[in-house]
């Protein structure tokens, strides 16, 4: 708690130090501060409407679930705050655990169709149970906003309810690539890929933008624990970084036995790898790690992060501010009169306006056009912010 | 070196240079996993051995193992993050208290299995079919028990040794917990071996499994046998839980013990259920193919390759390498 005070403290008055020394400066990189015209789910309190429902639609209780509670406290929120400024539209948020599995997101997806009230959708957040749910949702011109599926092939669908909070990893990927090379120096850089649509997206993508600095590249499985043949070739490859596309699970233990091999190479995971779950899994093995996300630090959303603590009783983790303000604008939607689906599909298709993390505008893909990418690393046994990269 | 490189984008690789350069490494490292797989084996083969079960819920038994010993380490005061520095003797004695807390707890839970899930159904002359589905339930009933308590994530890893270089074999190196493991499951092997084919209790598992009927009216004890053998398959199951999570620490999460369930389960039919050396064997076969199958073949493949291995051997001797003894009268 302190720590977290104190480094927020610092923060605040480093100087915007993008990614000079190879990350290794002592003090958080500066954050962006809360924009004064950020959209707002309390709105002017004045908003009537009843029997409209949201949806927050994802992991809960499955894999990589921190990643989805994140993203369901964020959308909690904002829905808190609008309902208890507008006394006479009261938003239900409704919850659907599709365990984050393309196999189960499916029959899920059909529930939430078939609740009318339901107008918009917050998720879904993997790229995987998007690929194989949205176009059911397209079908039934159910709007949804995904705060963290970052495969750029979803928005190649046709989809026209397919929108997401955030850069795709078309961005991330290149990003992530320049911050390998670049701040980190790295010449020979392994990549690790699992099974997801995600991780396997996000590597050839990675893959793409290194070229022939991409030295190595292997495969890895959901819920592997002993990466000891995966370990042993990236250890006789003696690489400069490991990049790690995939989740947090498995990086754990796999950045763990990286270390204990001794390979000394900078360990670097993407958005699905930055969670908390990730330090505490990869012990000493955290110590040497970084992160790539299009997500926007929290740090400096003072008022956010207060508000969160108190009304979500946990810290904002990846992704919070981000379900936070997908949320908020599908609120907006509701409050100025919207009662179908098909009127609040169009309120976000011509949507115009700053959020907490960015401008949020999208083109007829459904991708935006302001996609800052942001790299992390581990201090004293907390991800804190290392600038951002792109 | 860079063999691998023009592999970027291929659905498999035949890496032959990979597996030659990382063959010693990998043999290490499989034979500590294969003692893991050996030591889960041993519960399947002996419940098989005894029932013709296959107890599904076995792999649950091993997940409980692994929450016990994270609980251990918990009460004994040490917390997630760097590995603490103590001294050999300390090491020695905590690993000691989480073993009997492990194999303790576990113990109580097949042994608790076996009364609430299996014995009813043997009062009332169930057929076999039943039982398999009662432990498939009972597996899904104790990993949501776990998954309600300590919820969705893996614990926070705590390792009390750290893994240190101890000698190299052909330039693979081996740490403190390569030898470890591969010595605690031959040893544990042993012990068990010892146990069914050399004491009186082994001698009433032996009866049981070859003629229940006989048995009894030989004047064994079948329930007893039934519980021992449940015990002792527990007993393992929670000693290999303490040594697998020495290997990797992040193993106390629900669903842990699935895969591995299932990679025992295939170690033991590989060596050939009911037979106590050949789930030793299949165990550390098992470890060291995945391994060599990933070098070669790509790090995707390691499921696979380990049950092709399983087809291949049982295509060619249905009962696996050294067929189904534990009943079988031995020299």
């Amino acid at each position: 708690m302190l720590a977290a005070a104190a480094a927020l403290a610092m923060s605040a008055c480093a100087a915007r130090d993008e990614g000079g020394s190879s990350g290794e400066n002592t003090a958080s990189a500066a954050a962006p501060s809360q924009a004064a015209n950020a959209a707002n789910p309390a709105g002017d309190g004045k908003a009537v409407c009843s029997g409209v429902s949201l949806a927050y639609a994802g992991t809960i209780n499955g894999a990589s679930a921190a990643l989805g509670q994140n993203i369901l406290r964020g959308a909690d929120l904002a829905v808190k705050q609008h309902n208890q400024a507008n006394p006479n539209c009261q938003v239900t948020l409704k919850q659907f655990d599709t365990e984050g599995k393309p196999d189960k997101a499916p029959g899920i997806v059909t529930q939430v169709i078939n609740t009318p009230d339901i107008i918009g959708v917050i998720g879904l957040p993997f790229s995987g149970e998007s690929k194989a749910a949205g176009n059911l949702f397209n079908q039934a011109g159910l709007v949804t906003i995904s705060p963290s599926a970052t495969n750029p092939a979803l928005a190649d669908n046709g989809w026209k309810t397919f929108f997401r909070g955030m850069g795709n990893d078309a961005v991330q990927g290149p990003a992530a690539a320049k911050f390998l090379t670049g701040t980190l120096k790295a010449n020979k850089v392994c990549v690790i890929e699992d099974d997801s649509d995600y991780g396997v997206g996000l590597a050839s993508q990675v893959t793409q933008a290194l070229g022939a600095k991409a030295s190595c590249t292997d495969k890895v499985k959901t819920g592997q624990t002993d990466f000891s043949a995966v370990v042993n070739k990236i250890s006789t490859e003696s690489p400069d970084a490991v990049f790690y596309a995939g989740y947090y699970p498995e990086a754990g233990p796999f950045a763990q036995q990286l270390n204990d091999k001794g390979v000394t190479a900078k360990f670097v995971g993407p958005d699905g790898v930055k969670d908390a779950e990730f330090v505490k899994g990869a012990g000493s093995g955290a110590n040497n790690a970084y992160f790539t996300c299009p997500c926007v630090p929290e740090d400096a959303f003072k008022d956010f992060t207060a508000a969160f603590k108190q009304t979500e009783g946990a810290d904002p983790g990846t992704y919070s501010p981000e379900g936070y303000d997908v949320t908020t604008i599908l609120l907006k939607g509701i409050d100025s009169g919207i009662k179908d689906r098909a009127a609040l599909l169009n309120f976000v298709k011509t949507y115009n306006g700053q959020g907490l993390t960015k401008k949020f505008q999208w083109n007829d893909k459904g991708e935006l056009s302001d996609t800052p990418v942001w790299s992390y690393r581990v201090e004293n046994g907390k991800i804190v912010n290392n600038g951002q990269i792109s | 070196m860079s063999a691998s490189l023009v592999h970027t984008q291929s659905w498999i690789q035949f890496d032959v240079s990979g597996l030659a350069e990382q063959f010693w490494n990998n043999t290490v490292d499989g034979l500590a996993q294969g003692g893991i797989y050996a030591l889960i084996a041993l519960g399947y083969t002996l419940v098989y051995g005894v029932l013709k079960l296959i107890n599904f819920a076995h792999s649950e038994v091993f997940v409980v193992g692994a929450f016990a010993t994270w609980i251990t380490f918990y009460l004994l005061g040490f917390r997630s993050g760097a590995t603490p520095d103590l001294s050999v003797i300390e090491i020695i004695g905590f690993l000691a208290i989480a073993c009997i807390a492990a194999m303790a707890v576990s113990g109580a839970t097949a042994v608790a299995l076996e009364r609430v899930a299996y014995r009813p159904l043997r009062n009332r002359n169930a057929p076999r079919l039943v039982f398999l589905i009662t432990a498939i339930g009972a597996s899904f009933a104790i990993q949501q028990t776990l998954k309600l308590i300590f919820g969705l994530n893996q614990q926070p890893q705590i390792r009390l040794l750290q893994p240190e270089p101890l000698f190299k074999i052909f330039g693979a190196q081996v740490t403190n917990i390569h030898v470890i493991l591969f010595v605690a499951a031959v040893l544990l092997w042993f012990i068990a071996d010892y146990f069914v084919n050399k004491t009186r209790l082994g001698r009433g598992i032996r009866a049981v499994a070859q003629d229940p009927d006989t048995a009894t009216l030989m004047g064994v004890n079948k329930e007893r046998v039934i519980i021992v053998t449940f015990l002792v398959g527990g007993l393992l199951a929670g000693a290999a839980a303490m040594f697998y999570m020495m290997r990797i620490p992040q193993g106390a999460i629900y669903n842990g013990g699935f895969l591995l369930g299932i990679k025992a389960f295939t170690a033991a039919v590989l060596g050939g259920i009911g037979n106590l050396r050949g789930a030793l064997l299949g165990g550390f076969i098992l470890g060291l193919v995945e391994n060599y199958g990933q070098s070669l073949f790509g790090g995707e493949w390691k499921d696979i390759v380990a049950f092709v291995v399983l087809v291949i051997v049982l295509m060619f001797r249905p009962t696996g390498i050294l067929g189904e003894s534990l009943g079988k009268a031995r020299v």
